[in-house]
């Protein structure tokens, strides 16, 4: 292993982490405030870069370009709310579908091309993998934080509103939300775009970090979701029970596993194609993990009487 | 004041499933009256009160409460009119919400909810004095988690939400039922408090014919979807479990051995 490639190569994978944490923060709120596995996030993952790139390639400003990148994230929750609420599909094939959608979708917005680049001389981008190890204020590291902090700030001051306190409500009990009048469709409906947005945001970000947005880059977010989410609750759940830390927890969580993955490719001892193969496996090993221990590992009840 | 006028409901029409469990009810409460629903397996008390909370609609007849007509009502809409305590202790609240945010939640209910605060200082001071009412315990465990009560705790706070904002009508679905004995008789003894302190219009369902026979002005007996005994005024206050099963001629193990 060689050791000053490792470190060279540390601050991208932090970069990468805190863009991707983003788009896990997204993921938590379906797949934890809402209770609502989404698998739409795949292909909101590369609709919120496309439409940023294309965008911008095409003229507009890069605020703009950021937010119809987010509007055409929150609009693929939309549909999948739909489909879920209106049409009664179950939420996974919801997202599936949605996702399946996506793809005609994202390579229509691409110009029916696999991928779009954008250069980072011609244009202002927010992040780039070039300045990564910069100490400026143009270093992705510093900005991709700036970008948490605020999204973890609008997140909690929401979640802490009449309106976002419905959608806690649901996600915990439904038939409860509903006898306190909670609208538990239309909420769900928006929950769902509030985490498509965010993940379209992440999206948008990370295309302008690598300098391109690819059709195929939002395959297996959800896993890389699901693998932050967790280890961030595996890690932090004990001191971390504010819902802004909980969300920071979650971001922490993306960091580390970048970091690991860095590490672990830098070893060689797998190559970059299994990469996929490895994260599902230790996502699958990190969710049997609270399961497992509630079956063989619960504390015995000391019998009274 | 409620009126269900010809009400039918069938579940898993034109399946071998197939199960009338209303069959053309009537029923009509005034305000202020407190009725105790009693019945075997079956009867159709609880789907008595789902289809006044609009769990689902019924196939005919109407619902009416006070001016408003409910029949056709989304389940979220009428919750405004609505005040309900179910039988399993973990439907009424949100375990992983505090407790004061259960009770937030219940003070909003049939209300716009906007971006503003989800809950208030002034509202802590309401919910401090109220849960102060119940004489458990709770003012003082405000933000715990409601997934930390026990059961009869909980349906203690799910009681104080439905009534926190004042219903039209009090819809309780056997909300003693899994509590132990001496639970059963505070929760119901709350019950009684909150409903006579607010002169609410209420209808227990409740297997426990002792229960029915205490509480209340009026009682009613359900068999195969339709109301087959009503009972109130003098008759109700003068009325004795050995009445009831030599009378109706009982033969409902369950309400036998819940006695």
């Amino acid at each position: 292993m060689n050791i000053t490639a490792l470190i060279n190569s540390l601050p991208g994978a932090v970069a990468q982490g805190l863009i991707w944490g983003l788009m896990a923060i997204g993921v938590y709120i379906t797949y934890k405030v809402l209770d609502l596995p989404d698998l739409t996030v795949d292909g909101t993952m590369c609709t919120g870069g496309a439409v940023c790139i294309v965008m911008m390639t095409s003229g507009y400003n890069i605020w703009v370009s950021l937010l119809c990148a987010v509007i055409a994230g929150m609009l693929a929750g939309l549909v999948t709310g739909i489909f879920h609420t209106f049409m009664g599909i179950p939420a996974i094939l919801a997202g599936i579908l949605t996702q399946l959608a996506l793809y005609s979708i994202n390579l229509r917005v691409l110009g029916g091309k696999a991928n779009q680049a954008i250069s980072v001389d011609k244009y202002n981008l927010l992040v780039s993998l070039r300045n990564v190890r910069k100490a400026t204020i143009e270093n992705p590291i510093f900005v991709s934080i700036i970008f948490t902090i605020v999204l973890i700030a609008i997140l909690y001051w929401f979640f802490g509103t009449e309106l976002g306190c419905s959608l806690r409500a649901t996600g915990c009990n439904a038939d409860m939300a509903r006898a306190q009048g909670i609208n538990t469709n239309f909420v769900k409906v928006l929950g769902l775009m509030i985490s498509n947005g965010v993940v379209a945001l992440s999206s948008a970000l990370l295309a302008q970090y690598q300098g391109f947005a690819d059709v195929n880059m939002g395959r297996g977010a959800i896993v890389i979701g699901l693998a932050a989410v967790i280890i961030g609750q595996v890690l932090f759940s004990k001191i971390f029970r504010n819902f802004a830390l909980k969300l920071l927890g979650v971001s922490i969580g993306a960091i580390i596993y970048y970091l690991v993955i860095q590490i672990v490719l830098q070893t060689q001892l797998i190559q970059t194609d299994d990469l996929k193969l490895l994260t599902a496996l230790v996502v699958a090993i990190f969710l049997a993990v609270p399961f497992w221990k509630a079956k063989h590992f619960s504390k015995k009840v000391r019998k009274e009487g | 004041m409620l009126e269900i006028k010809n009400v039918y409901k069938t579940f898993n029409a034109g399946t071998v499933n197939e199960k009338r469990a209303i069959n053309g009810l009537n029923l009509t409460l005034n305000n202020g009256d407190f009725v105790t629903v009693i019945g075997g397996n079956g009867a159709g008390k609880s789907t008595t009160l789902n289809l006044i909370a609009g769990v689902f609609p019924p196939d005919e007849g109407t619902i009416h409460l006070d001016a408003y007509n409910l029949t056709n009502l989304p389940e979220h809409k009428r919750a405004r009119f609505l005040g309900r305590v179910f039988q399993d202790p973990m439907r009424g609240t949100a375990a992983n919400m505090g407790i004061e945010e259960n009770l937030a939640l219940a003070y909003r209910r049939g209300e716009h909810r906007g971006l503003k605060s989800g809950i208030s200082s002034e509202e802590r001071k309401l919910y401090r004095e109220r849960l102060a009412m119940l004489d458990l315990g709770l003012e003082d465990r405000m933000t715990s988690k409601v997934g930390l009560l026990s059961g009869g705790q909980r349906q203690a706070l799910t009681l104080l939400m439905a009534t926190l904002k004042k219903p039209n009508l009090l819809l309780l679905d056997e909300h003693t039922a899994a509590l132990d004995p001496k639970t059963a008789d505070k929760v119901l003894k709350i019950t009684k408090e909150i409903v006579e302190r607010d002169n609410l219009t209420t209808l227990m369902v409740t297997h426990n014919m002792r229960h029915a026979i205490e509480y209340g002005n009026r009682l009613i007996m359900m068999h195969n979807g339709q109301v087959v005994v009503d009972i109130s005024g003098e008759e109700k206050k003068n009325l004795q479990v050995q009445d009831l099963l030599e009378k109706f001629n009982i033969d409902n193990d369950r309400m036998l051995l819940s006695e």
